[in-house]
């Protein structure tokens, strides 16, 4: 019997691996079958210890509603955070996750979703007043660390985790994404080295509607997860990527930073760059090195994040990890290797690799809006915003 | 005719040419139908529909071995190569020519990271753009100077910790500063070659930037005019001077940084 919970001790994960993002900026959506090639080009990257995907749009039906996905490894451990989430929310449908039994993917959990949102009388309104998501984050919290063998993976709206032990092409066959569609989706292979493969583990790394997939190595974890701490996050899993998610949900939910400063706390300028910038830039930048010195990553790293509005690209800022981009029409894709993009359109219209530590953002547009994706002068940009 | 066995995949022309249609094939049987072909005593080896199998080319020896290769090869092309040519007509991605010792890589597009890593022989031609650390740790080998020329420009760590060998950065088509961050720093042998001026003050304080003489221009000339032809540029133009020099200040820049001794 696998178990979820308490099993390792570890103290952070290095991994390298391979990563790709595909996005269509008026929404449309498609299934999973182009990520899942994507992604199947890089399996060599991966040993099959890790594969995961997350896709925005896949819930139009429940958009309005927290969508849960949850991993057990028994009926004790299910029976005892449903009695949470019946106290705590109005949960308006539940049901297991669909799965197809592959023989690749041999030994899974109890993999459940709920539709809900947390009761406007709930308990913890007698001596607090938070707001839906902060109640949705502190229960992610609580169950991941304190219920036994119960993993929340995926708490966003209108998205969701997708995610286990396999390679990723067997990963989403064993989810069936190819009945999923989405307007966004990332994916991960992973290659643990330093910490076993579970499917706790496994890419991406989720709360409320933020994604991330990650190939490097946090080597500022501990920084980073004592920063966390002191705004009550709880860092259950013991896998560097996960300080990256909830970082980020402190920094644009919590602290109102808008993405690409965000990104550039995570990456910030070095300071022999700062002092080359104009007085108010180098004020701005100064500021936020001092301010969130603790949420600097270091180490090697390249990032896909997610989330309603768009999809982010980063290195590390002397980039020790690939990550390429191209675009076709309303597409961006983002791949740790060129090929990858290729497999699934032969002919982008351009394909070009982000400069050390300045994020590429691909922000989403209505529908109805004229403007295409611009690729004029992408390689001289400093930093790249699509929109 | 078809090739028996393993190699069933490669396809003799009438041109002498082996063809081999790589499309979804794993690398590992790609470069074994490579390596069987040169070994049935093939000279030219067409790959069509290459997409991301890594490894090709690796170890190769002979100098008269051609492989051309259509499509994005994956990481790690031509590495340890001995002898032979590969010319891609798309772009590389990271880490070709890998202590490569011998032979040519030429590129028709761009290239990602890691080019010519620890190289000790033979020449990567790149027609456009390239990564991050093109050139680190590359040595040369007794007689043997590895030449690399970029046509476009390149990503930050160009030429770090370079020990021997040749670079030339063309800085075609470009605008903007071809060069990032950290460029030539821990440099304590080779040269680099710039046909754009740019403002050196700002890289690395371990060497120095000097006009290119006429030793270094008649140097510079045969692999310029190769290069010329290889991608169909006009020769008078690519060698007109002036171009500039950089080599190391001291054949051993942080001698000082452990011990106490100077030299």
């Amino acid at each position: 019997m696998l178990r979820l919970k308490n099993n390792f001790s570890i103290e952070h994960d290095i991994a390298g691996c391979g990563l790709c993002g595909i996005i269509n900026i008026k929404k449309i959506r498609t299934n999973g079958e182009d990520i899942k090639k994507a992604i199947a080009l890089e399996h060599d990257r991966g040993n099959g210890l890790g594969g995961g995907f997350a896709v925005y749009g896949c819930y139009p039906e429940y958009s309005e509603l927290y969508a849960f996905h949850v991993m057990y490894d028994d009926l004790v451990a299910k029976e005892a955070t449903e009695e949470y989430f019946k106290n705590n929310f109005v949960i308006e449908k539940q049901e297991s996750i669909p799965i197809f039994k592959t023989s690749k993917i041999n030994d899974h959990p109890i993999l459940q979703r709920y539709f809900m949102k947390p009761k406007s009388d709930r308990e913890d309104r007698l001596f607090s007043e938070l707001k839906d998501d902060d109640f949705v984050v502190k229960s992610v919290m609580l169950i991941n660390s304190d219920y036994d063998g119960a993993y929340v993976f995926s708490s966003g709206k209108n998205m969701g985790a997708f995610k286990g032990v396999g390679y990723p092409e067997d990963i989403a066959d064993f989810y069936m994404l190819d009945n999923v569609e989405g307007y966004m989706w990332t994916a991960h292979n992973r290659f643990p080295t330093n910490t076993p493969g579970w499917w706790g583990g496994a890419h991406p790394f989720t709360l409320l509607d933020w994604s991330i997939v990650h190939n490097g190595e946090i080597s500022s974890y501990g920084i980073n997860k004592r920063y966390l701490e002191m705004f009550k996050y709880n860092l259950a899993l013991k896998t560097d990527t996960e300080v990256i998610a909830y970082i980020l949900d402190l920094l644009i939910r919590k602290h109102g930073l808008p993405v690409e400063m965000a990104m550039n706390v995570l990456a910030a300028p070095f300071y022999q760059t700062i002092d080359k910038m104009e007085p108010e830039q180098k004020e701005l930048y100064t500021a936020l090195r001092q301010i969130y010195g603790s949420a600097l990553l270091n180490g090697p790293f390249a990032i896909i994040f997610g989330y309603p509005d768009g999809m982010v690209a980063l290195n590390d800022r002397i980039k020790l990890r690939p990550l390429v981009a191209g675009t076709k029409g309303d597409f961006t894709y983002i791949a740790s290797e060129e090929a990858s993009i290729r497999e699934i359109c032969s002919s982008p219209d351009v394909v070009w690799s982000p400069k050390a530590g300045e994020p590429i953002i691909i922000k989403t547009v209505k529908t109805n809006a004229k403007t295409a994706i611009n690729t004029e002068n992408i390689s001289q940009k400093q930093r790249l915003i699509i929109s | 005719m078809n090739m028996d066995g393993d190699a069933k995949r490669g396809v003799m022309t009438a041109g002498g040419t082996i063809v081999i249609d790589a499309k979804e094939m794993h690398y590992k049987e790609l470069n074994k139908i490579i390596r069987e072909s040169i070994l049935s005593g093939a000279k030219n080896v067409l790959l069509e529909n290459v997409n991301g199998q890594y490894y090709i080319g690796d170890g190769i020896k002979g100098d008269d071995i051609t492989i051309t290769v259509n499509g994005v090869p994956g990481n790690d092309l031509g590495v340890f190569m001995d002898g032979p040519s590969i010319i891609v007509n798309n772009n590389v991605q990271d880490n070709i020519g890998n202590t490569m010792n011998a032979g040519k890589i030429t590129v028709n597009g761009d290239a990602g990271d890691v080019i010519g890593y620890g190289m000790r022989g033979g020449r990567i031609y790149i027609r456009g753009n390239a990564g991050y650390r093109i050139g680190i740790h590359m040595k040369g080998y007794n007689e043997q100077i590895p030449v690399i020329i970029i046509g476009g420009k390149v990503g930050s760590f160009f030429g770090e910790y370079m020990a021997g060998g040749v670079m030339v950065l063309l800085g075609l088509d470009n605008s903007e500063e071809s060069v990032g961050e950290y460029f030539g720093v821990g440099m304590h042998g080779g040269a680099i070659y710039l046909k754009q001026k740019i403002d050196f003050s700002k890289y690395s304080k371990e060497v120095e930037f000097l006009e290119a003489n006429d030793v270094d221009m008649s140097f510079l000339k045969k692999y310029l005019l190769e290069y010329a032809k290889d991608f169909n540029l006009s020769s008078e133009e690519l060698i007109r001077g002036p171009f500039y020099k950089i080599v190391p200040s001291s054949a051993r820049p942080y001698a000082h940084l452990y011990t106490s001794a100077a030299f």
